[in-house]
């Protein structure tokens, strides 16, 4: 049933080494691109880059702290750097650098963070990042990205660089089925993608979460119930037309992401819907405010409901629910 | 690149400047007394000699770039860029009020001629970093980077981490200075958390390391023109000074890491400056 995750296995690229690949290919139109990386050139890719350009990546050892700080300073002196290391050392151990040297000076540092949610299995929780999404998005002048695969991942990087200050892209250990099966589809940082239509309800998902959310309406479809699912690959600044509509159009709403459900997608979303003011079926799904166990990636998003088989059930849950059948919402009073 | 100007020259400048950081703390009410003052004469002689910067185009690319990484003393920092020519001299007037532009510490994208935000200890030497590899690789080789610590700042592990990157990276555009005031706010640095023999630490991170009186313009002076000439790797110049040093009744004492002054105390304090 749906998609199974086969993480160790896929034959296509990983979204990091497509983002190394990318940003290398990007480095040789424009010079003014550098990198920085704290002993994990290997891990998240940025070595591609560095291979290409030995002169332009500095590796500062495991030193976060250090690492923002010398992208700030890169920044500063007209450059516009990348920085990669895994999701929770770039939003916790480097976070003050990340908030005071980068955000409050408005700079273009690109942070790619890879290992994000669960992805990184067996690490377990010192190295799963599930509050990333909270604290990025909680920064004045961030700009937070969840692509859902390799494709995206490419499009995002390239797109970022012409968003003047700070982005912070969130991908997984990169080893996931692939959303798309090309690159001819339309990405822009900040427009939600609608990849169905439905009038039943509407899921709004991001990363990894997208394929198996694809994969549970299409089951849901056979039984009748028909979704709209929405990649909703930019947390911040979010697509709030895209919700509006969705709550207008479908008035059922389940979000589901590979983050703790305080202060991620699901939390965006529902002050949306909150502001709205209109009676809507909300169902915020993800990782419950709990530190993640040991276990493959599989099994922790089995384990999580965050596969197809458990968002099907969540749409099960989602319909079950009843809202005010009133069209006009005027009866408030 | 020094800009002419001489020994004496910079004392009166050094005392011009003391006198409008407590114009400037009687403005405000209050502030960072003591690290301003001790710090005083480092700020005079980069912004009037050895810094190339120029308040008509302070972003020229290929200018020095100065970071107070012991953000907390913008107080000191504000009057030096005023009397620079970078602000108007109202930014004494200005610090700390109501959406004013200069508060407690250095905001980068609302002070002209200011090269970094900072104020959270530690985050000064990797910026420097940073600014110094960005430098080298865009050919800009002349160009210093000068970053001003604080003494009870070297506490921060941030700061050990850039050294060890400054001294991979052969940093010989990067001019390290300590404030060696002796004083974090809870007391001495030896007591709170002993940072000695901190020339020794500098030393085995890679950094040359030459020591001054930070309050003496001479031997300032020397110290800063043994630094400019420095090739080969970073330098580190530990300036001893006296925290609050041209107030007698702040020189060496803790409580004034921070004040408040009154006009007695204002009138006091001018008095023993223009007597230095």
């Amino acid at each position: 049933m749906g998609t199974l995750w086969n993480v160790y296995d896929a034959n296509s690229m990983s979204a990091r080494e497509v983002y190394g690949r990318v940003l290398a290919e990007l480095g040789k139109e424009n010079d003014k691109i550098v990198g920085v990386t704290a002993d994990l050139a290997k891990s998240t890719n940025i070595g591609l880059f560095g291979e290409k350009f030995p002169e332009r990546l500095f590796n500062v050892g495991i030193a976060e702290q250090n690492m923002f700080g010398v992208a700030a300073g890169l920044a500063k002196t007209g450059l516009i750097p990348f920085a990669s290391t895994f999701a929770i050392f770039c939003c916790l151990r480097g976070g003050e650098q990340v908030r005071t040297d980068i955000c409050y000076q408005n700079l273009p540092v690109k942070i790619i963070a890879t290992h994000s949610g669960v992805s990184f299995g067996v690490s377990g929780s010192t190295h799963h990042a599930l509050e990333d999404i909270a604290i990025m998005k909680a920064i004045p002048n961030m700009t937070v990205v969840v692509p859902a695969d390799g494709f995206e991942t490419a499009k995002a990087v390239e797109q970022c660089i012409d968003i003047p200050g700070p982005v912070y892209i969130r991908i997984g250990r990169g080893f996931e089925p692939p959303l798309h099966d090309n690159q001819d589809f339309d990405f822009q940082i900040g427009k939600a993608q609608i990849l169905r239509e439905g009038t039943d309800l509407t899921i709004i998902c991001c990363g990894t979460t997208v394929l198996q959310a694809m994969d549970a309406a299409e089951e849901a479809s056979a039984n009748g119930v028909e979704c709209r699912v929405i990649n909703m690959h930019t947390i911040k600044p979010l697509d709030v037309e895209a919700v509006q509509n969705a709550i207008q159009d479908t008035r059922r709403i389940l979000t589901i992401e590979e983050h703790n459900t305080i202060g991620g997608l699901g939390d965006a979303v529902g002050s949306v819907i909150a502001e709205s003011g209109k009676g809507c079926v909300f169902v915020k799904h993800g990782i419950a405010d709990t530190f993640s166990p040991i276990g493959l990636p599989e099994d922790l998003y089995a384990h999580f409901k965050l596969d197809s088989t458990g968002i099907a059930e969540k749409i099960s849950e989602v319909m079950g629910k009843e809202f005010e059948e009133d069209d006009d919402w005027s009866d408030e009073d | 690149m020094n800009k002419e100007i001489s020994i004496s020259e910079l004392k009166d400048k050094a005392k011009e400047l003391r006198l409008k950081i407590i114009e400037t703390t009687a403005n405000a009410g209050s502030g960072h007394l003591g690290g301003s003052l001790s710090a005083a004469d480092m700020f005079t002689i980069l912004y009037f000699k050895y810094l190339n910067v120029d308040p008509k185009d302070p972003e020229k690319i290929d200018r020095d770039r100065f970071i107070l990484s012991k953000g907390h003393t913008a107080l000191g920092y504000v009057p030096t860029l005023a009397l620079a020519g970078f602000i108007p001299m109202d930014a004494i007037t200005q610090f700390n009020k109501f959406l004013s532009g200069y508060g407690i510490h250095p905001d980068s994208n609302k002070i002209a001629g200011c090269d970094a935000s900072t104020g959270s200890l530690g985050h000064g030497l990797p910026m420097a970093v940073g600014m110094c590899l960005g430098l080298k690789y865009q050919g800009y080789n002349d160009a210093k980077v000068v970053c001003l610590m604080g003494d009870g700042e070297q506490h921060e592990g941030s700061i050990w981490e850039a050294a060890m990157a400054a001294s991979k990276y052969k940093l010989e555009n990067l001019i390290a200075i300590v404030d060696r005031n002796k004083f974090c706010i809870d007391g001495p640095t030896e007591e709170v958390m002993p940072i000695e023999p901190l020339d020794e630490k500098y030393k085995s991170f890679g950094f040359d390391v030459i020591e001054c009186n930070g309050n003496d313009m001479e031997d300032l002076d020397k110290a800063m023109e043994t630094a400019w000439n420095h090739k080969g790797g970073p330098i580190c110049i530990i300036a001893h000074t006296e925290k609050g040093f041209g107030v007698k009744r702040f020189q060496g004492h803790v409580e004034w890491h921070y004040g408040a002054l009154d006009e007695d105390l204002k009138k006091e304090a001018i008095a023993d400056i223009e007597a230095l």
